[in-house]
């Protein structure tokens, strides 16, 4: 693994290889040893031309754990406002000696270019870009999932996962029928047909506009944030009629399998995709969803670099 | 200055010696019958066609001399093969004045390279409120006789139709960017499985089409002509089909790159490959392939859109629309119609020379290859080959997408009212 562009790069075994080894890596950080000297010497840039304040510091968690000397480059108040590029910028980054790029950016595909582009050697990670991707978002709700229906083992082979909200804007969607998909679960969306990408039928999930159709069963829901605004632009009436179709209250949080859980990838728009009571309730993994993110990037952040170390070696001693 | 080919092939068809002085075709002899001339081409086994004409060429000044200059454009247009181009009209200032566009002619003619004819504005500043004085231009030194807002749709209809009405007056076209703004706010790709799966905002041909079929319904009302710049689906050929054979005044136009590249190649973020309207499915390719070689589409157009490279090196959102096309127009015509069967060399002239001339109603360009017509010529070497270099295209710009890729037929020489142009595939 080069870089992690997409959930779509990612074969079932390397998912499953990035998954234990977060687990392993969570149990040596759960420990008083909260550092490893695992990528001592290497150093990660996060480069985030967009503000995500949660993915950020998860990233940087990640990074100062394995012992990587770190260094955040946030678009606001940067050069990146004032109109320098994402080649310049990425140029720069380059130029400070970065092993890894993390990069979050409003422009779909802007961390393949980056890869791609012939302007910078060092590895991406795909932080979330546009509407495009937010792979590990997806690995660290496999992750939360796995954790809790198959003992933290394996794959996810016969769970039934339904998404529901605004797929057509959602990068995490996008990565989450990939990967879960690859990990063997089956996947329903679950929107209004407005906020259904064009083309979704070819996508390897299911596709319902009926949340409560959809739900009986289920082994875990995952409610996408929705903005507000998105009313504005004639996706739904309102609020209020989103909410009683799309939203999950405790009535319908109560259909799923027995075991089933709830996630959000945050943040959460409460009252309106999600009551409070859900989100605060017994089914909820939300608040475990983010001590998982740390463990996954890391697991990513090392199976990189880690895997650039051993090429490095190898070229030395050609 | 008198000019001898020796042996060209009239339309791909019999060897014939041609005999070029004071800027027309002064004889038509069988191989080995015509005497000297100030200049000898052996010409065997060349194609010779009427210069072609392009509809849609953006030369970008005055405004954006850092991208094209009517002095390079010119030039790569030569190079091209062709003898005349239409500059469109959104430079800055926009061509919406007769000031604006008789410089633009002024400065097409002491280039010299080819025959430049502006396009006018159809309403003030591109902005779709008010009329830009249309009759004012027609009557100008340039002579215009092509209106568009090109980048911009004319999107109300009782502007589109009284820009319709209006150049009746003086035999002018319309010629439509079409494109409903409200369905492409933001657009990005073709809308379909891919832009999902990509996630760049989708352009719906279904934006394209409504607009072609509003219009055509409007010229048919008024009773005037229509012309569809840069068609690129299935349903628009439908359209355009249906249309004619209903005797609706409508035209339309296909770019290179629609003939070719297909939305796939967005998979790259590559911004070279984001053009407008954007490339499409590979059934539209067939489609628009299809309505070329029936006639349904009569021209091939290049959109030839130059950008400056840090336009093109950057994230594909904010990347500029638009790809070059004068140097590579006629190689992908030969490899996508000629070399695949689908229209001979007569087709070839008709599309790219004898119909956007008639369209642009253009005296001297897309005449016959006869006795006492002007020399406006390309001469073509259908089985050469050659790979695109943009280091090496005589266009200011470089943003190419053929970058690398094995292009079919060059053009050898190319005659302007009898002067060569390009000789031996380069500038005089
Ligand atoms: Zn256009």
């Amino acid at each position: 693994m080069r870089h992690l562009l997409s959930a779509a790069d990612l074969t079932r075994d390397e998912a499953l290889l990035i998954l234990d080894t977060a687990g392993e890596l969570g149990k040596v950080t759960d420990r008083a040893v909260k550092k490893l000297p695992t990528l001592r010497g290497r150093t990660v840039v996060n480069l985030f031309f967009e503000d995500s304040t949660r993915t950020r510091i998860s990233f940087e968690a990640a990074a100062k754990r394995l012992s990587a000397d770190l260094i955040t480059f946030s678009a606001k108040g940067s050069s990146v406002s004032k109109g320098e590029s994402l080649k310049d910028t990425a140029l720069t980054l380059e130029a400070m000696g970065a092993d890894a790029v993390v990069v979050r950016h409003e422009a779909s595909g802007a961390p393949h270019r980056l890869a791609h582009s012939g302007w910078i050697d060092c590895a991406v990670i795909n932080a979330g870009d546009g509407t495009h991707e937010h792979p590990t978002q997806a690995l660290l709700d496999a992750f939360t999932l796995r954790h809790h229906l198959s003992g933290g083992e394996g794959a996810l082979d016969g769970r039934r996962v339904v998404i529901v909200g605004d797929v057509l804007h959602s990068r995490v969607a996008r990565s989450n029928v990939l990967l879960l998909h690859a990990l063997g679960a089956s996947v329903t969306l679950v929107a209004p047909p407005t906020l259904m990408p064009v083309g979704v039928q070819t996508w390897p999930c299911e596709v319902s506009y009926d949340l409560d159709d959809a739900l009986p069963g289920a082994s875990a829901v995952m409610m996408l944030r929705v903005q507000r605004e998105r009313m504005n632009a004639a996706y739904f009436p309102s609020t209020h009629e989103y909410s009683r179709r799309y939203g999950l209250d405790t009535r319908r949080a109560s259909l799923l399998a027995d075991d089933g859980i709830v996630l959000h990838p945050g943040p959460m728009n409460r009252g309106m995709e999600i009551t409070a009571d859900v989100a605060d309730g017994q089914r909820s993994v939300i608040v475990e969803q983010v001590t998982n993110g740390v463990n996954v990037r890391m697991a990513v952040l090392y199976l990189i670099l880690g895997a650039r170390a051993e090429a490095d070696l190898t070229e030395a001693s050609q | 200055m008198s000019v001898l080919l020796k042996g060209a092939l009239l339309y791909g068809e019999e060897a014939v010696d041609v005999v070029i002085a004071e800027g027309r075709i002064a004889g038509l002899e069988p191989p080995g019958g015509a005497s000297d001339g100030d200049l000898v081409v052996d010409a065997r086994s060349l194609v010779l066609l009427p210069g072609l004409v392009d509809l849609h060429t953006h030369l970008r000044e005055p405004g954006r001399e850092d991208a094209e200059t009517i002095q390079t454009g010119s030039a790569a247009a030569a190079l091209g093969g062709f003898t005349a181009v239409h500059a469109m009209a959104n430079t800055q200032p926009v061509a919406d004045t007769a000031g604006v566009v008789e410089q633009v002619w002024r400065r097409g003619v002491d280039a010299g390279l080819c025959d430049v004819f502006p396009v006018g504005a159809v309403t003030v500043g591109l902005r779709g409120e008010q009329l830009a004085e249309l009759g004012a231009m027609a009557e100008s030194a340039a002579r215009v006789r092509v209106f568009s807002d090109d980048g911009v749709c004319v999107n109300d209809a009782v502007l589109m139709r009284r820009a319709l009405e209006y150049v009746k007056a003086f035999d002018g076209v319309i010629a439509q960017h079409a494109q409903e703004p409200r369905l492409t706010e933001g657009a990005q790709m073709n809308e379909g499985a891919l832009s999902g799966v990509l996630g760049l905002r989708g352009w719906p041909s279904v934006a394209e089409e409504a607009i072609i079929a509003r219009d055509v319904l409007l010229a048919d009302h008024v009773d005037s002509r229509v012309h569809i710049c840069h068609l690129s689906t299935r349903g628009s050929v439908e359209i355009v089909r249906w249309a004619k054979e209903r005797g609706i005044n409508v035209t339309a136009e296909v770019t290179p790159h629609h003939l070719v590249l297909t939305e796939e190649i967005a998979r790259t973020y590559d911004p070279r490959y984001k053009v407008n309207p954007p490339l499409r499915t590979a059934a539209d390719v067939e489609a628009v392939r299809r309505g070329l070689a029936d006639g349904t589409i009569d021209a091939v157009a290049t959109d030839h859109a130059p950008h400056p490279h840090e336009d093109k090196d950057c994230e594909w959102a904010a990347g500029a629309f638009g790809m070059l096309g004068l140097e590579t127009a006629l190689s992908v015509v030969i490899e996508t119609m000629v070399d695949t069967g689908r229209l001979d060399w007569r087709g070839v002239a008709d599309r790219m020379s004898v119909r956007p001339a008639r369209i642009g109603r253009l005296d001297g360009h897309g005449r016959p290859l006869e006795v006492g017509e002007p020399a406006n010529l390309v001469l073509v070497d259908p089985s050469a080959r050659w790979t695109v270099d943009p280091a090496r295209l005589a266009s200011r710009s470089r943003n190419t997408p053929f970058v690398a890729r094995e292009m079919h037929g060059r053009v050898v020489a190319t005659f302007l009212a009898g002067r060569p142009t390009v000789l031996e595939g380069r500038l005089t």
